[in-house]
């Protein structure tokens, strides 16, 4: 297929519906508008349906439900939007329910802002909602890596029974870049036929969606499933992209729109001879822990840059269990780092350093 | 010897957990029954509340969710949604309604969704231990009101039906009792036009029925009857609020 120039936003409702999205449940929210509007319009004309809910915790109720039915279904919000669809999103995950929801994040706390933030990484990763439960988080860098998850995320969710989360920041949402829909690598997908309840035509015993099981051992059995699967995931799914990692001096922990400015700053610093690598995660959970316990020898020091003051820092440290010191440089909400500040973040480490 | 009375196919075999005279039970078999005789069992999905009747998946023997606290009727709305050709209905107390799940019922009624409510009022929390409910009367006690509810402090008990009647979208809204033979007659006719109202597309519909709660309400069951008729009826009149027009 040729490549299109798409705004993030609608972007990621071309894929969703390439994916064979059909359901769309949202509530308005700034920076992420134009993906419910751009499904109001292109839903009904792909025989789907787009409800605007009454409030994002409505909005998931309905996800939790048209899930439970079996079909692909997505919704979407930003940061104060998606801490109400929190309680939504541990039943889906306790009752094994297949979904995407997409965080186009803002600076926070409380109302924040509405410029591109990083501050949901806790949200996203360690989940709002009650219990031991994981969401599947991807995080794309760009539009063309946006489809192309956006387009997966259906999949992984039908493949594991669990919600998946993309999060891309307010910029991802708002830029425009050219993009080619491809189909993503084949899963092969079990069957909803056994859970989904499509009603009982009078031949098979009751499907129940659910996530009660008021007897306690019950209740550890189906724990004890979850992490089961949980741990499949971790082994299975977690990604990242290396950046000039060869006999790199530090190296630098972004993920989103930020990694590509610490690509700028990498790639200023080669100029002058300093070698610099980066490790971008490309899904948040699972945390790709294994990119950065095989680092080089070479590396000294990391240092995380994020758009928040300091979340998938916890993630870095917990990952290098110590190896090496650990800095961060952050910017909170709309205020985005450059390149020289990192630049002189780097440089300040490094004069440390010898 | 012929069979002069059958247990109803849309009832599972399951014992129910529910305390002696509570008329959850009575409600389930109406609920049960109509889904017979419309013979929509095979294509109907419930969805359960969270309250005492938060198993209700166990007992009618159809498709389930269960939802979190109020939220069914958003539930039902993904279902409906996805699947316009199956009988969807919400199974919801008065708590789990008409407190923490009144933005759910409102814009349910609002949207028209072809779904069905059937909302059990005892006016009371009957799960968590007899809290005041929005529905409480004045002068009740409730745990949280142990003096009795008072107007200067909670306001007055909420009228669902008559303010659900006010949505244009509220096709049928209806409210039944189950304290006597002859109510819990009228009361199944009533579930059973509103299920018709849905399966002919007309819109949201709903049926309140006024229940017992004789373990918080702290009233033996056949007291707990004369109460609910002495007390509740005088303040939640019975009858239809809104009905589809004939064509
Ligand atoms: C979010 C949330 N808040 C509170 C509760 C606790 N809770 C369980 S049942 C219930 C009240 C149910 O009362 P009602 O809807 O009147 O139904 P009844 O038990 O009387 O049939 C509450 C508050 C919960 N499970 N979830
Ligand atoms: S607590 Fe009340 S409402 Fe609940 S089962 Fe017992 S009598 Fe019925």
């Amino acid at each position: 297929m040729a490549k299109v120039l798409m705004k993030g936003n609608e972007a990621i409702g071309a894929a969703a519906i390439q994916a064979g999205c059909k359901y769309f449940f949202g509530y308005p929210i700034t920076p992420q508008n134009e993906l419910p509007e751009y499904m109001s319009k292109e839903l009904p004309k792909n025989d789907g349906v787009f409800v605007q809910a009454e409030s994002e915790v409505a909005a998931i109720n309905m996800v939790y439900g048209a899930a439970g039915c079996g079909v692909r279904v997505m919704t979407s919000s930003s940061s104060p939007g998606i801490a109400l669809k929190q309680e939504g999103i541990t039943y889906i995950a306790g009752a094994e329910l297949p979904c995407v929801i997409v965080n186009i994040v803002r600076g926070g706390p409380g109302l924040g802002g509405i410029q591109p933030a990083q501050s949901d990484y806790f949200q996203s990763t360690r989940g709002g909602g009650n219990g031991d439960y994981k969401l599947l988080v991807l995080a794309p860098a760009n539009l063309q890596e946006m489809v192309d998850m956006v387009q997966e995320a259906f999949d992984m969710a039908d493949y594991y029974r669990n919600p998946v989360m993309v999060v891309g920041d307010g910029m991802i949402g708002q830029m425009m870049e050219p993009i080619e829909f491809r189909t993503p690598v084949k899963r092969e997908l079990p069957s909803k036929e056994g859970w989904a309840t499509t009603g009982t035509k009078g031949n098979r015993k009751p499907h129940i969606i659910n996530s009660l099981f008021l007897d306690p051992q019950g209740l550890e059995d189906h724990n004890i499933r979850l992490q089961k699967k949980y741990k499949t995931m971790k082994e299975n799914e977690a990604r990242y992209e290396a950046y000039n990692m060869e006999n790199a001096e530090i190296v630098l922990a972004a993920y989103g729109t930020t990694s590509r400015i610490c690509k700028n700053a990498i790639d200023k610093l080669k100029e002058e001879g300093i070698n610099i690598g980066l490790i971008r995660p490309q899904t948040l959970w699972p945390f790709p822990e294994k990119a950065f316990q095989e680092i080089p020898e070479t590396v000294k020091a990391a240092l995380t840059v994020e758009m928040s003051e300091g979340q998938m820092i916890d993630d870095v440290r917990l990952a290098l269990n110590g190896k090496i010191p650990t800095e961060f440089y952050g910017r909170s909400g709309g205020m985005i780092p450059t390149p020289d500040a990192i630049i002189d973040k780097i440089k300040e480490m490094l004069g440390g350093l010898k | 010897m012929a069979i002069v009375f059958e247990k109803t196919k849309g009832l599972t075999d399951k014992e129910t957990h529910y305390c002696p005279g509570c008329t959850h039970g009575i409600i389930h078999r109406l609920v049960a029954e109509v889904l017979e005789e419309l013979d929509v069992l095979g294509n109907a999905i419930g969805v359960a509340p969270v309250g005492c009747s938060v198993l209700a998946y166990d007992y009618f023997n159809v498709d389930m969710h269960e939802a979190s606290h109020g939220r069914a009727p958003a539930v039902a709305t993904g279902i409906k949604r996805a699947m316009p050709n199956n009988v969807v209905f919400t199974y919801q107390g008065d708590g789990d309604l008409a407190s923490i799940g009144t933005a759910e019922i409102v814009h349910v009624a609002h949207r028209g969704e072809k779904i069905t409510t059937i909302f059990v009022n005892n006016a009371i929390y009957g799960m968590t231990g007899g809290q005041m409910a929005p529905t409480t009367l004045i002068g009740q006690k409730a745990t949280t009101c142990q003096d009795g509810r008072s107007k200067a402090h909670s306001g007055m008990p909420l009228r669902v039906s008559e303010m659900l009647a006010t949505i244009d979208g509220a096709a049928f809204v209806e409210r039944v009792s189950v304290h006597n033979p002859v109510e819990i007659r009228k009361a199944k006719k009533a579930i059973k036009k509103a299920f018709e109202c849905q399966i002919k597309g007309e819109g949201f519909s709903i049926v309140e029925v006024l229940s017992t709660c004789p373990t918080n309400w702290g009233i033996a069951p056949t007291e707990s009857l004369k109460w609910l008729e002495a007390n509740m009826i005088p303040y939640y009149p019975l009858g239809n609020f809104r009905t589809p027009e004939e064509a």
